[in-house]
């Protein structure tokens, strides 16, 4: 199911079943991969290396370096997790929250939309196109519609809730720091619900008609067909969908960033928006050493999307 | 005991079309809202409390936005530069290296493709510090170059992964017999393979396009120059200045959308076919 459509109409024309790569050695193989390795090693690998070098040095108000700052910058007196006017046990809750909340809900939404697409019915495609906007659209240019719609004077959302009777009168959503964080999980839910929906999607179309049949045909009602036969077959999908969105609404910034008008550190923050209110008022040294807490929580759900979804199974 | 209908079976066609109503209403309004503000005037859009529709609509706004305080001509040209720039990249780096990789087997082969797929699950987020300490010495027009090189790495796997899986679908006989016909490899690449695979290679560069298009953190954490700024870092920067000129806001996040929107709907058909693999955002 990962493979584009094309990909199969493509093999299903050649005659013959695809034979496996041929042997060639490293050599000969070189000057084809290199430039990949390289640009990997330069722009991912070793910001990587500086970022961890960067967490155990001392640096001044300017950013200059001034030598060794050992566990400071994690654990002293202005340390990334121990910071006096750092909320940490709500960032920690922040943090959860974000992600649990965005990525379950975002699944469970996009299990109910992806079946309604799935069905056959006048404007379909049209329906599907229409879905893309969020995911094709700048993150930064949603949020900010979002923002100035939940404007306590101009905001139209404002005035929509109160036309409809939702609320008594306009509330500044964005001025306090709690109804902003869940405005922020509503629109990071909506730029989510896409990607989600057409992966969705993908497995849905994998699932065979004639299992489907056959068990409409033994009896079983719609409810049980999805429990027992679609949804185990959509697992692969839901596992990769969910990873990605993970690791894509743990490190999303500017949802938050934009939503969030109150300035300091006591303020919805997660542990990515985090990293860059550091990076402008404690410095690189202290951003860096958060920086690697993110790191290495992207790189365990990473371990467990190769493990899990397999994507190297298809190129062995 | 007795079947009705199939499993196709749709009791409430009113209940679909409301549904579908729903759901395209639902997706869009963000988008509705924006292109109808963005044809206001001054007046209307600072209005309180707000109006629902523009009186006349000002397409003119579309015209005096780039002369106005907003001058969003410099973001726009930053972000043209620096998606082409980047794309243009990946098509040249990843393409012999989804070539090779679909083709032969070599020692490292597997790792190599570790590798990739790990570097496409990053983000460049989560290195943003370490991008700084790299790139903060890059001023001028080099820290285009300085995006160009990130969002190109950052994007590279996805491209490498999509066409490897799509030249791995091309019989090899048909490369075997161009090689015996006495053209190079490379060649048996470009004239031969190529032609082949181009709606692998179309996905491509829409995807790193429209991801390099709509890059906040790298280009947030580097760009200090204002005028360099794309489009995305200078947007929450026009937020906060230019409060009263909210309709030409909404005039840049038109023209910041419609580009991107347009590419990601030519591969709409790919994104059903499932690019789990690399549709990072």
């Amino acid at each position: 199911m990962t493979r584009p459509s094309a990909v199969t109409a493509l093999r299903s024309d050649s005659a013959r079943p695809r034979k496996r790569p041929r042997r060639s050695g490293v050599l000969t193989a070189l000057p084809w991969v290199t430039p990949t390795l390289l640009l990997i090693a330069g722009v991912v690998i070793y910001p990587t290396i500086l970022m961890f070098w960067t967490a155990f040095r001392k640096y001044n108000s300017y950013g200059i370096e001034q030598g060794s700052a050992g566990l400071n910058n994690f654990i002293g007196p202005a340390g990334a997790f121990t910071f006096p006017t750092v909320p940490w046990a709500s960032v920690w809750t922040n943090t959860v929250v974000w992600v649990v909340v965005v990525v379950l809900l975002t699944l469970l939404l996009s299990l109910g939309l992806a079946q309604f697409l799935n069905k056959d019915f006048p404007g379909r495609k049209a329906l599907r196109l229409i879905i893309i906007l969020p995911w094709a659209s700048s993150v930064v240019m949603t949020t900010t519609v979002f923002n100035y719609g939940l404007q306590t004077d101009v905001g139209l959302f404002n005035r929509l809730l109160v036309d409809t009777g939702i609320l008594q009168t306009a509330y500044g959503f964005t001025k306090d720091p709690t109804s902003a964080f869940w405005v922020a999980v509503f629109v990071a839910i909506y730029v989510s619900l896409p990607f989600t929906t057409y992966t969705i999607l993908a497995g849905l179309q994998s699932v065979p008609r004639d299992v489907l049949e056959a068990a409409h045909v033994d009896g079983a009602g719609a409810a049980q067909r999805y429990w027992q036969i679609v949804l185990p077959l959509l697992r692969p999908a839901i596992a990769a969908a969910t990873l990605i969105n993970i690791i894509n609404v743990f490190n999303s910034l500017p949802i938050l960033k934009i939503l969030n008008e109150t300035p300091g550190f006591n303020t919805g923050h997660t542990t990515t928006t985090l990293i860059f209110a550091y990076k402008s008022t404690l410095g690189p040294g202290v951003a860096s050493a958060l920086s690697i807490f993110n790191f290495f929580f992207c790189l365990v759900i990473i371990a467990v999307y190769l493990g899990i979804v397999k994507p190297t199974k298809e190129v062995q | 005991m007795a079947i009705k209908g199939g499993i196709d079976a749709r009791p409430n066609p009113v209940g679909t079309i409301i549904g579908a109503a729903a759901i395209a209403l639902f997706f869009s309004f963000p988008y509705l809202l924006m292109f109808l503000s963005s044809l206001k005037t001054r007046e209307e859009i600072t209005r309180i409390p707000p109006d629902y529709f523009p009186v006349t609509p000002q397409f003119s706004n579309y015209l005096t936005v780039w002369s106005s305080s907003v001058a969003p001509g410099s973001s726009l040209l930053a972000t043209i530069v620096i998606s082409l720039g980047a794309t243009l990249l990946v098509l040249l780096i990843a393409t012999p290296a989804a070539y090779y990789v679909a083709r032969f087997r070599f020692p490292g082969r597997m790792v190599f493709l570790f590798l990739v797929l790990i570097t496409q699950m990053l983000q460049p987020t989560v290195l943003a510090v370490g991008l700084y300490q790299q790139f903060s010495g890059w001023r001028g027009y080099l820290v285009w170059v300085a995006l160009i090189l990130i969002n190109g790495a950052f994007n590279l796997s996805f491209a490498v992964w999509i066409m490897q899986s799509f030249f791995a679908s091309i019989p090899k006989e048909i490369d075997e017999a161009a090689l015996i016909d006495g053209l190079g490899r490379l060649q048996t690449m470009f004239r031969v393979s190529l032609p082949l695979v181009w709606p692998g290679i179309v996905t491509a560069i829409v995807f790193v396009f429209v991801n390099t298009w709509n890059e906040f953190a790298a280009a947030f954490i580097l760009v200090q120059d204002n005028a360099l700024q794309p489009l995305t870092v200078s947007m929450p920067r026009f937020l906060g200045m230019y409060i009263r000129d909210w309709q030409y806001l909404f005039t840049v996040a038109v023209v910041a959308i419609v580009p991107v929107i347009i590419l990601f709907s030519l591969i709409e058909k790919r994104l059903i076919g499932g690019l789990t693999a690399g549709a990072v955002k």
